[in-house]
């Protein structure tokens, strides 16, 4: 199972949205999902499970399958519903 | 001894093992376990040489770019593009670079921990970019490489420090709350932006919101930066093949390759090394952020992350494209300014516009509506043009290259430090790194005693509070 952040360059807001995906995953207490950052233009279908983007790209990134688009990329609350929406639809438990 | 010394030196010498140390240091303060340790510090290693060989790329494709571009007008055209000109730089200036962005960290975390600025630059590739134009500026200087590294670290700190702080008034009508700040290399435009913003505000009639306009779709190819870069470059090479001409291009740089389809290969061979530099500063940056991240969170009491410009691209998608057009429209005029006066020319970077540009945009929209985002943006497009261009004779033989660095905060700090080292050499740069202290310091003790006043108000008439902190 893999989480894809996504950005348009990979440097930087991808690289904070992925960690903060790792954060909302220890919070959650879900284990087994890895999580990793990348620029548009290397990203495609099969790259991930889930792909995370903030809702300025998600128009670009419609082609990744499995799309979560954020809202804001620093609200943890979101990420951290979004994580666990994304967990359970992929078959994985989380515990509440 | 001797041997054994020399051989030290040489080690330490390769950039890719010092970017390697630092990432070694940061997996083991994690407390990461021995098999981790050992994959993150080889794979930043491969990271540091992965970013070098796509150097070798783009300077490949730039080479011909300034000849053609010569020829046909007779002055220097630079591209300005972040990724291209550290490729290069940090062949020369690697390690250098490489123990600013390290130590720079330190400094960052220590002003941080005993100010009001509680700003930790998270934007890991654009500090690393800042520490390399530092170490380039204190290199052509002539100074010693203790002194590059010491005074280049402190300079380096301040600057993460003091760049998110000065556009958080404006962030904090973005994102509505105080936690969380900018940190790019834009800061310095994406503020002006802000103050522009303020100043051409009516209070009669104020500017609508960018954001209750319905925009067309369609545009969402602009955020790839790969097609981006190849198709802005290939327009631009293919300009400048035309104005040299098919003679020059064919007998002298293509080897008699059709000289427009020589322009548009180099303008994607362009595109390809700056994708393969990303692809290197990403496995850099993946062992050395989370680490900087986490120590900080530990030392920092109400840390505040400041973060890369697309964090406020989702608050006001509209003025991501408005802000982006307006720099760009700053970017021609200010070309077309420099074309007529017979300077080196800067051409618009597109992806500087683009980042630097939508940020100013957002931020403009916040202080000042419509207008203050197409205004706000135009100016951040000017001072990314005119700035680059003072920029280049402080830079030394690196300002020679067809590339520079890009954003506004290169242009304050290189103008500021380039200047102070050319006359005043060591002495002039420790005053005025000291006088810099001295006014965070200052401002943050006069910020402190300003928020003690406010709370105290506070407490006497809770109503007042509220207005303070919706302004």
């Amino acid at each position: 199972m893999k989480f894809l952040a996504v950005c348009s360059s990979g440097l930087g807001s991808s690289f904070m949205t992925h960690l903060n995906i790792e954060k909302a995953l220890k919070e959650l207490g879900v284990t087994g999902i890895e999580v990793d950052h990348t620029d548009l233009g290397s990203a495609d279908a099969g790259s991930a499970d889930a792909v995370f983007v903030g809702r300025d790209i998600a128009e670009a990134a419609q082609h990744l399958g499995d799309v979560v688009v954020l809202d804001s990329l620093i609200d943890m609350n979101e990420i951290r519903t979004k994580v666990a929406d994304a967990a359970t639809r992929h078959g994985i438990e989380v515990p509440s | 001894v001797n041997g054994v010394l020399s051989v030290l030196l040489d080690v330490f010498r390769q950039p890719s093992i010092i970017v390697a140390l630092i990432a070694l240091i940061g997996l083991a303060i994690q407390r990461k376990s021995a098999s981790d340790v050992f994959k993150g510090t080889v794979r930043t290693l491969v990271g540091f040489l992965v970013l070098a060989a796509g150097a070798g790329v783009v300077s490949g494709s730039l080479s011909p770019f300034g000849q053609m571009f010569e020829h046909a007008f007779n002055v220097q055209g630079v591209v300005p593009n972040n990724e291209a000109i550290v490729g290069q730089v940090l062949v020369e200036y690697g390690s250098a670079a490489a123990l600013i962005f390290f130590f720079g960290m330190i400094v960052n975390v220590a002003l941080a921990a005993t100010t009001q600025f509680k700003y930790i630059y998270l934007s890991g590739h654009v500090a690393f970019y800042m520490a390399a134009m530092i170490a380039v500026i204190f290199g052509v200087a002539g100074f010693a490489t203790w002194q590059v590294i010491l005074w280049g670290s402190i300079a380096q700190g301040i600057v993460m420090t003091m760049s998110p702080a000065i556009v958080q008034p404006f962030m904090r009508k973005v994102t509505g709350t105080d936690d969380v700040a900018l940190g790019h290399t834009g800061g310095a435009g994406i503020a002006l932006s802000g103050v522009v913003a303020t100043l051409t505000r009516s209070k009669r009639k104020p500017s609508r919101s960018t954001e209750d306009i319905a925009f067309p779709s369609g545009l969402g190819f602009l955020r790839d930066t790969t097609v981006i870069v190849a198709l802005s470059m290939g327009v631009i090479y293919v300009v400048v093949a035309l104005f040299a001409g098919p003679d020059y291009i064919q007998s002298e740089l293509s080897n008699g390759q059709t000289y427009l389809l020589f322009a548009i290969m180099q303008a994607a061979t362009f595109s390809a090394g700056v994708f393969i530099i990303l692809a290197g500063v990403r496995v850099v940056l993946a062992e050395i952020v989370p680490a900087f991240k986490g120590i900080s969170e530990r030392l920092v009491k109400d840390a505040k992350p400041a973060l890369d410009v697309p964090i406020t691209f989702t608050f006001a998608p509209n003025a991501v494209l408005i802000g982006f057009l307006s720099s760009f429209a700053g970017g021609i005029v200010g070309m077309v300014v420099m074309a007529l006066s017979g300077t080196a020319i800067i051409i618009p970077g597109i992806v500087a516009h683009f980042m630097t540009g939508a940020a100013s945009g957002v931020i403009g929209n916040g202080a000042g509506g419509r207008r203050g985002a197409v205004l706000g943006a135009f100016t951040n497009g000017l001072a990314i043009t005119f700035l680059p261009l003072l920029l280049l004779p402080v830079l030394g033989n690196v300002g020679l290259s067809n590339s520079t660095f890009s954003d506004a905060d290169f242009g304050v700090v290189g103008l500021v430090l380039g200047h102070v080292s050319s006359a005043g050499g060591q002495t002039a740069v420790v005053i005025a790194l000291v006088v810099s202290l001295v006014l965070v310091y200052g401002s943050s003790v006069l910020m402190r005693n300003r928020a003690k006043r406010r709370s105290a108000l506070a407490d006497q008439a809770p109503a007042e509070q509220e207005t303070a902190s919706v302004r």
